[in-house]
């Protein structure tokens, strides 16, 4: 078998949405923007590898229901109640996996590089939350899904991890071949939109 | 939309669930003792009840946790909602489905 160069190679970012976010629309009240490339990696532990892991990764991991902690321009997202989604925005993956690897040694975890899996979207403007919720059915008013908050849940038929930075910033992360459909049907939901 | 409570993110969507069939069904312990018609019945047979039913439910597109509901057969009512491995709730066939 001939070794082509791209099997020695690691995987290339995904950027599924570069075409589409060059022909978006600009709209104020819910502005898209297509997310650059970043770290992620997903950690499930048991309880004594979840400490050592949120410090070897610099942020402490959650450990209340659909929310976030941030520090120094890093993210761990609370998926599950022993499940969390690190992402550190343009950073390289392979010191942070080796970093945790070394903190969470002997302990029973697991730890999966998921960089090439999805993109971030960011979608801001006062009109934000009724874009989503043409394809999301859940309660985003500032009581229900507070700044700070984050889950997985559906936006029409793919899914998605919402996230809400600001009461007018939400990021989006969804899995690269379903980036597309996602970015689509946002266009779609602020159609109406000046 | 029907309106399902996870133990561990509360009020959410039923699209983000998906249905796991009866709860509380332990896996015999030593299958190989049982006849085929015992087998069968841990395999196959459920009590199917008009009313109050224990139920297993996944909130897969969220925390991605299995969980526990009483569900009224006949109204479609969430009765209760608990965690895995909780015993079922003590409640009344007749209390349940009146919202």
């Amino acid at each position: 078998m001939v070794e082509s160069p791209s099997m020695t190679l690691p995987l290339a970012p995904a950027r599924p949405l570069t075409a589409l976010a060059a022909a978006s629309r600009d709209v104020a009240a819910a502005r898209l923007v297509a997310l650059g490339d970043a770290a992620r990696l997903v950690f499930r532990g048991r309880e004594a590898a979840i400490g050592p892991a949120g410090e070897a990764f610099g942020v402490a991991l959650p450990r209340e229901s659909c929310r976030f902690n941030a520090a120094g321009g890093r993210f761990a997202f609370w998926l599950g109640p022993d499940e969390w989604l690190l992402l550190a925005p343009g950073a390289e993956a392979a010191p942070i996996f080796a970093a945790i690897e070394a903190a969470t040694s002997g302990l029973p975890h697991s730890l999966v590089d998921v960089s090439a899996r999805s993109v971030g979207i960011e979608i801001a403007g006062e009109r934000a939350a009724f874009v989503l919720n043409q394809g999301n059915p859940l309660d985003l008013s500032l009581d229900a899904f507070p700044v700070g908050m984050c889950t997985r849940t559906v936006f029409h038929k793919a899914e998605i991890v919402l996230v809400r930075h600001a009461p007018d910033v939400f990021h989006i992360d969804v899995w690269r071949s379903f980036a597309p459909y996602v970015w689509e049907l946002l266009e779609d939901a602020r159609r109406e939109l000046a | 939309m029907l309106i399902i409570t996870c133990p561990w993110c509360g009020a959410r969507p039923e699209v983000e669930f998906r249905y796991g069939g009866e709860a509380h069904i332990a896996r015999p312990a030593d299958p190989s003792a049982l006849t085929d018609q015992e087998w069968a019945d841990f395999l196959y047979n459920r009590t199917n009840p008009k009313g109050l039913h224990a139920e297993r439910w996944r909130h897969i597109h969220g925390c991605g946790r299995y969980f526990n509901a009483l569900r009224d057969t006949v109204s479609d009512f969430f009765v209760t909602t608990y965690k895995a491995g909780e015993p079922r709730p003590d409640i009344d066939a007749s209390s349940g489905g009146n919202p």
